[in-house]
C-alpha cells in the first residue's frame, strides 16, 4: 500500500506538471508510470481512482458533475480491473503448464530415446522433429544378436499429450520383445494386441516395420497403414514404392499382418518417413512425395545422416520455420563392399 | 461486537439494484473511499444475480462490523436454491466469465477481504467481508 502512496503522489506531480507544460516528456514518463503499475498488478480500476484523487488534490473546488462522472467512471471499470486480475492468475497458470508440458516433453525424449545402431553394412540417419513440444511420431531400431537391425517408424493418429503417452507403451510394448523375435509380422501382430487392449477407442497407430538382415540383404517388411517406403535402386536411378497390406494398430485386435521382404542390392538406398513428411503443407498446396523424394536422389551422394539433415532444413524453409505436423525421415543406404 | 443492520430479499431482478443501494449506503457510512464502494457494489450485485439466476428466491443481509480500530462491512447471501454441485469449478478462474455471465464468484472473492461458501441439498450460503482501510 505504502508504495501505492508514493506512486499516488508521482502521479499527481506528473499531471500537475503535464497540465502546465504540455511537455511530451512528462508522457513519456507517464508510460513509464502505466508499465510499473501493471508490473505491481495494479488494476485499472485503481488507475482511474488515482486520477480522480489527484484531480481533487490539484482542483479542490473541483466541478460537483465531474465528481459524479468520475464515480460513475470507477464504477464501469471495477469489472474490468477483476478481468485484468484473473488474466494475470490465468497466464500465471499458462507459464506453469508451459513449463510442466516442457519437463514431461524432455521426459519423452528421455523414454523414447533411440541409439542408431552401427554395422557394416548399412549407413543409417534419421531425423525426427515434433511440430509442437510432444512428439506424436516415433521411430525405434533394435539390432539383434546376429547383428541384424529392425526399424520402425510410427505415428500416432492425434497430437500432443495423449499421443505422447501412447508412444510411450509402444516403446516399452517393443522393448520387452526378446531379441530373437524381430520379424515384422510378429512385431506387428503383438503390437496391435498390446495397443487394442490398452487404448481407448479413436486412437489409432500407424506403424512401418522392417527387418534389414545385414548377411542376406534381405529387407523384411511389414506395415499398419502406415506410408509406404521408397527404395531407390542404385541400377535404374528410380525410386520403388513398397508397401504391404495391414490395418492400423488398435482397430481390431485379431488382425494378421503381411510380411513381404525384397533384396536391397549395393548403393540402394531406403526411405522411411511419416505423412509429417509427405503431407506438409506450404501455401495452401500438399507438397508432392515426388518433391521429397527428387531432394533426396540429389543428395543421395552424401551420408545418410546429412541427406536426413538436408531435407529437413529445406522443408522447414519451406513451412517458414513453423512445422505444422511432426516430421520423421529415416535413410538407409547398403554400403558397397568395396568401401567395407 | 456487531450488530444486524438490514436485510433485502432478492426476487426480481430489480432487487438486484435495491440490494447495491443499501450495501452502497452502508459502506459510505462506514467510511469506505469510492473504489471501495464501488467494489462492494459489484460483489452484492454478483451475489444478487447468483441467487436470481440460480435459486430464483434468496436474502442478502448487511452487517456492520466494528472490531476496534477496524471497521467492516459483512454481506450474507442465502438461498434455498439447488445448491452447487462442484465447488472447487464455480471458484475457479475463467469458470463463469468464459461465458461472459460476468465475475463469478471468485470475482466475489477478490473484490472482498474473506470469503466463504457453503452449499448444500438445502441452498447456498455466501458470507463475504471487507474491511475498511483507515
Amino acid at each position: 500500500m505504502s508504495s501505492l502512496r508514493s506512486d499516488m503522489q508521482d502521479y499527481k506531480d506528473l499531471l500537475s506538471k503535464y497540465l502546465e507544460t504540455k511537455d511530451e516528456a512528462i508522457l513519456y514518463q507517464a508510460e513509464q508510470f502505466s508499465k510499473q503499475s501493471i508490473q505491481q498488478n495494479i488494476s485499472p480500476d485503481e488507475i482511474v481512482n488515482v486520477h480522480y484523487q489527484a484531480l481533487k488534490d490539484i482542483y479542490p473546488d473541483l466541478h460537483e458533475q465531474i465528481e459524479g462522472s468520475f464515480k460513475f467512471l470507477i464504477e464501469t471499470m471495477i469489472s474490468y480491473g477483476l478481468a485484468y486480475q484473473e488474466h494475470q492468475v490465468l497466464r500465471e497458470k499458462q507459464i506453469e503448464l508451459k513449463s510442466e508440458i516442457g519437463v514431461a516433453a524432455n521426459m519423452q525424449n528421455t523414454l523414447l530415446k533411440t541409439s542408431v545402431p552401427k554395422t557394416h553394412a548399412i549407413d543409417i540417419g534419421v531425423k525426427s522433429v515434433p511440430a509442437r513440444e510432444m512428439n506424436g511420431d516415433y521411430h525405434h531400431f533394435i539390432k539383434d544378436e546376429q547383428g541384424n537391425v529392425g526399424v520402425a517408424v510410427a505415428d500416432v493418429i492425434g497430437k500432443g499429450i495423449p499421443a505422447a503417452f501412447c508412444m510411450s507403451m509402444i516403446k516399452f510394448a517393443m522393448e520387452s520383445f526378446s531379441e530373437n523375435q524381430i520379424y515384422p509380422q510378429w512385431i506387428l501382430d503383438s503390437l496391435n494386441r498390446v495397443v487394442s487392449r490398452n487404448v481407448e477407442q479413436g486412437m489409432f497407430v500407424t506403424m512401418f516395420y522392417g527387418l534389414y538382415d545385414v548377411y542376406t540383404h534381405q529387407f523384411y517388411y511389414a506395415s499398419a497403414g502406415h506410408e509406404p517406403c521408397f527404395i531407390l535402386r542404385n541400377e535404374t536411378r528410380e525410386f520403388e514404392e513398397i508397401d504391404a497390406k495391414g490395418l492400423l494398430l488398435g482397430v481390431e485386435s485379431a488382425v494378421k499382418y503381411e510380411q513381404l521382404n525384397t533384396s536391397i542390392h549395393e548403393g540402394d538406398l531406403i526411405v522411411l518417413l511419416t505423412d509429417g513428411v509427405t503431407e506438409c503443407r506450404v501455401d495452401g498446396r500438399f507438397i508432392e512425395q515426388e518433391e521429397v523424394l527428387n531432394i533426396i536422389k540429389e543428395h543421395e551422394h552424401l551420408n545418410s545422416q546429412e541427406i536426413v539433415e538436408y531435407v529437413f532444413k529445406y522443408f522447414e524453409r519451406l513451412q517458414d520455420f513453423q512445422l505444422r505436423d511432426d516430421f520423421t525421415l529415416v535413410v538407409m543406404k547398403r554400403n558397397s563392399s568395396l568401401s567395407v | 461486537m456487531k450488530e444486524t443492520v438490514s436485510s433485502v430479499v432478492i426476487k426480481k431482478e430489480w432487487d438486484i439494484v435495491g440490494a447495491r443501494q443499501a450495501g452502497r449506503q452502508l459502506s459510505q457510512e462506514l467510511g469506505f473511499g469510492s473504489v471501495d464502494q464501488a467494489r462492494i457494489a459489484t460483489a452484492i450485485s454478483e451475489l444478487a444475480r447468483n441467487i436470481y439466476l440460480y435459486a430464483k428466491e434468496g436474502e442478502i443481509t448487511f452487517e456492520e462490523l466494528y472490531d476496534l480500530p477496524k471497521v467492516g462491512l459483512k454481506i450474507i447471501a442465502k438461498d434455498k436454491g439447488p445448491g452447487i454441485n462442484d465447488l472447487s469449478a464455480v471458484m475457479e478462474d475463467g469458470y463463469s466469465t468464459s461465458g461472459g455471465l460476468g465475475a463469478g464468484l471468485p470475482g466475489v472473492k477478490r473484490l472482498m477481504d474473506e470469503f466463504d461458501l457453503v452449499s448444500d441439498e438445502e441452498g447456498t450460503k455466501v458470507t463475504t467481508i471487507k474491511w475498511a482501510r483507515p
